[in-house]
């Protein structure tokens, strides 16, 4: 069964958690945004065209903190670089699609909708009807990333410590039951290893640069440890 | 500062590292020693998420039997080893956070 309609669901199915997880910190974006007067049409603009958790946190905190323009645009690159691997990890089934469609997923590329496109990939490599349940997933991330962000903007600090509440754990676990199954030679061991003790240990670097800089030690293990490819 | 200025702005560096490698898949080619590297990226990233989602709480590292973050995530781990399943490991690691939560 590899109807559209299917892999759409299928998609949006297995975000779910991981839609849950992002909820609050939608909620908490959007209050946040009001209490800084950016205003509902700004508020909703920036989860709606920009569609990136963490830069968006990171902008309303440089916008308190007075930062100048330039300033928030290159932190938020900075922060966005880790999402360029992902790009590059899924440019093997891009080049089959249309360019437009590229154009059109990329926007999507968050990292709750590249975990489950990886873990599908991981289990059904040949499976087709890949690009319908990405979107799937996309579709359900985004439509919840805007109406957590209204519930926010609207309720306001009316969810006392909403974000306290650990829904994050969903994604902790959802991620976990992803990566465990993709754990097969030595070298992935090594390289999760190595991600889950340096990002632990760079967790207070600024801008998210510890995901970024544990991301690539880790990539760098598994490559040191794994076979070269034979042609 | 012109807001929809800074929205258009942060939105293209956002939009630009996630489509930049799809836009050039097929027209341009990494070395092999690249290529390789590209098949860790799921593993290394979203450890790297997990374990600061997990290990880290408060802005401080957490390895005690009070963060239960960590202790969902450590029987999601066992239960993803032995059944490798995504659905048991969620089921899993919810129910002991939820339990622990509850009981204390």
């Amino acid at each position: 069964m590899h109807t559209p309609t299917r892999q759409l669901w299928l998609g949006a199915l297995e975000t779910l958690p991981l839609v849950v997880a992002a909820f609050p910190f939608g909620i908490v974006f959007g209050a946040m945004a009001q209490s800084m007067q950016l205003g509902l049409a700004a508020t909703l603009g920036m989860s709606a065209i920009v569609f990136a958790g963490a830069s968006q946190f990171i902008a309303l905190t440089l916008l308190a903190s007075a930062a100048m323009l330039p300033v928030i645009v290159a932190t938020v690159f900075v922060v966005n670089l880790r999402q360029m691997l992902y790009s590059a990890n899924l440019m093997h089934h891009a080049g089959a699609w249309p360019q437009w469609q590229r154009a059109i997923l990329a926007f999507f590329l968050t990292d709750e909708t590249f975990a489950v496109v990886s873990d599908r990939l991981n289990r059904l490599p040949d499976e087709p009807g890949l690009r319908w349940y990405y979107l799937g997933s996309a579709l359900f991330m985004y439509s919840f990333w805007q109406l957590s962000t209204i519930v926010g903007f609207t309720l306001g600090g009316q969810i006392p410590g909403l974000a306290d509440w650990g829904l994050d754990v969903a994604m902790v676990v959802a991620f976990i039951g992803i990566v465990v199954p993709a754990l097969k030679q030595r070298a992935d061991w090594a390289c999760a290893a190595v991600a889950l003790v340096s990002a632990t240990l760079s967790h207070d670097w600024p801008y998210q640069t510890g995901l970024l800089f544990s991301s690539l030690l880790a990539v760098a293990t598994g490559i040191a440890l794994s076979k070269p490819k034979s042609l | 500062m012109n807001i929809w200025l800074l929205i258009t702005l942060m939105a293209l560096v956002t939009y630009l590292p996630r489509y930049l490698p799809m836009g050039f898949a097929g027209k341009a080619h990494f070395p092999a020693l690249i290529e390789r590297g590209l098949d860790f990226v799921p593993i290394a990233a979203l450890t790297a998420i997990i374990a600061q989602a997990s290990l880290v709480r408060g802005g401080m590292v957490d390895i005690s039997l009070g963060n239960y973050h960590a202790i969902a995530a450590l029987v999601a781990f066992l239960v993803a080893l032995l059944t490798r399943h995504l659905f048991m490991t969620i089921a899993a690691g919810l129910t002991c956070f939820g339990l622990l939560q509850w009981f204390t």
